[in-house]
């Protein structure tokens, strides 16, 4: 009952910032209300008694790459003219998110169609991840079952890294040269 | 339905104690810095408003809520308002899972000495910490004062630097507890406190504590000589109390963390498990203002390259060596 209405309330406060995202015009406020989002998003995820994935979408979403993004806006130094000035057409930018859009609602409503509102439980029910340990089942999952897009990510992640210093560094030796 | 109201009720009364606690030992916190501060340079300190200064917290506390409010033009207001909130929300927050000693029963009940002892213990306490950034930044950013953002700028980066230091340096401990839950970790110091287990741990801990805290000498975002007094500069009265008030009491959880993970936590000989909390807090605390009226202040590109060149890797190699010795043994 008590998590019925928690759940409402919660998901309640995501959307209406997520939409809040969208149609705010300065972008400080947009990742504001980006991080409640995530914050949110987080109350949920314990709602789901995945307290593990609850804390990790906090420390990294929250507290580390929103911080990050607010910097670069900060940075960025937006006058007023630049947040209101004149606005562009984006007519590709529109028609194909109105597309994607409607692909993306098309693809989650099949897939709620064919399990959630059939009832068709899963491998990891919240009551069998309490009984063995959130933390203990993740870590466990994550080094034997799904290993490898475990290692896949992590190469990912660490060509980014290296791409970001080739940049950074190109710049420098630029300016050396000049 | 019962146990549920019990649980209910036993937990709101824990919280009140707690945190009127909390509000006292900040208060006081401030007045023990300045005596501490003031005889280590041979000066006296407050001395007028009751016996010793005692009373000069609460002196200080009536001044700044009838100060006036200034809110400078340009700010955004909204923000300008949140961000001392958001501040010092999240630091009272932490002390949410810390245990403060065993098991107690009083007429049949049986009491545990922590507020809540959830399964992610440090997960939650490093999570809700990282979000108090926030306060500074936007702080920075909404007085719409160049000090202000410059201070803001240095201590996201800052703080952003040494988390990962910090959520590194603990992990060796974890993996000898095999948990998360701060209760499990002071358990598993019954026989040996882990700053022997983990003396590299604890050095890291340490030092990257003291830069999540901007406490001197890694207190760049207030640096007086170059950015007036930092993201702070445009607040004044209540709101300034409140960024006052965040910095004291992440001091606190950042000492009753270290107290926890390294030095056994409540345990502790003859005396009741609650003073030997306190007791073992109390100087960690000390050690901090020890550290201020000592050290001359980091410079910032010192300050990145020691974070990122020196403590990072040493605490990841830490982790490998623990994990290298519990694999052999």
């Amino acid at each position: 009952m008590l998590e019925a209405l928690l759940f409402l309330i919660i998901s309640l406060i995501t959307i209406v910032c997520a939409l809040c995202v969208v149609f705010q015009k300065n972008p400080i406020y947009s990742a504001i209300f980006l991080i409640q989002t995530m914050v949110s998003l987080a109350v949920l995820y314990i709602l789901l008694h995945a307290q593990f994935i609850a804390a990790i979408q906090v420390m990294v979403y929250a507290g580390a790459i929103m911080v990050l993004f607010i910097f670069v806006i900060m940075l960025l130094n937006l006058s007023k003219a630049d947040i209101e000035g004149e606005r562009d057409n984006l007519l590709f930018q529109k028609s194909s998110a109105i597309i994607l859009g409607f692909i993306l609602v098309v693809m989650i409503g099949v897939v709620s169609v064919k399990t959630v509102f059939q009832g068709v439980k899963g491998e990891y029910t919240p009551e069998s991840i309490s009984q063995i340990g959130n933390t203990q089942l993740v870590g466990k999952l994550l080094f034997t079952k799904f290993v490898f897009p475990f290692e896949i990510a992590s190469i990912l992640l660490f060509a980014a890294i290296i791409g970001a210093i080739v940049l950074a560094k190109k710049k420098i030796i630029e300016d050396e040269k000049a | 339905m019962l146990n549920a109201l019990i649980f209910t009720i036993l937990a709101t009364i824990k919280i009140c104690i707690v945190v009127g606690i909390l509000l006292m030992i900040i208060a006081y916190l401030i007045w023990v810095e300045r005596k501490v501060m003031a005889h280590m340079q041979v000066r006296l300190g407050p001395m007028r408003v009751g016996w010793h200064g005692l009373l000069q917290p609460i002196a200080d506390g009536l001044k700044l809520i009838f100060k006036e409010d200034i809110i400078p033009a340009q700010a955004s207001k909204v923000i300008f308002v949140l961000a001392p909130v958001i501040a010092v929300v999240p630091a009272l927050l932490s002390i949410a899972v810390i245990p403060f000693g065993d098991t107690i029963s009083i007429a049949g009940i049986s009491i545990d000495m922590v507020i809540t002892d959830v399964n992610i213990g440090i997960l939650f306490i490093l999570a809700v910490t990282s979000v108090g950034v926030y306060g500074i930044i936007l702080g920075g950013w909404s007085s719409n004062n160049k000090y202000s953002l410059l201070g803001a700028l240095r201590s996201a980066a800052q703080m952003i630097s040494y988390e990962l230091s910090l959520g590194l340096s603990l992990i060796g401990v974890i993996m000898i507890s095999q948990s998360l839950s701060l209760v499990d970790i002071v358990n598993s110091q019954a026989k040996c406190w882990f700053i022997i287990l983990q003396p590299i741990g604890f050095l890291i801990y340490a030092i990257s504590a003291i830069a999540e805290t901007n406490r001197c000498p890694f207190d760049l975002p207030e640096a007086e000589t170059e950015l007036v007094a930092g993201f702070h500069t445009e607040y004044s009265s209540m709101k300034f109390a409140l960024f006052f008030m965040a910095e004291y009491a992440n001091i606190i959880t950042v000492s009753a963390v270290g107290v926890t993970f390294f030095f056994g936590g409540w345990r502790g000989p003859f005396l009741p498990p609650v003073v030997w909390f306190l007791i073992k807090m109390a100087l960690c605390i000390f050690f901090f203002i020890w550290l201020r009226s000592t050290f001359p202040r980091f410079r910032y590109d010192q300050l990145m390259k020691f974070g990122w060149k020196i403590l990072f890797p040493v605490a990841l190699a830490n982790i490998l060596i623990t994990g290298l010795v519990m694999a052999l043994l």
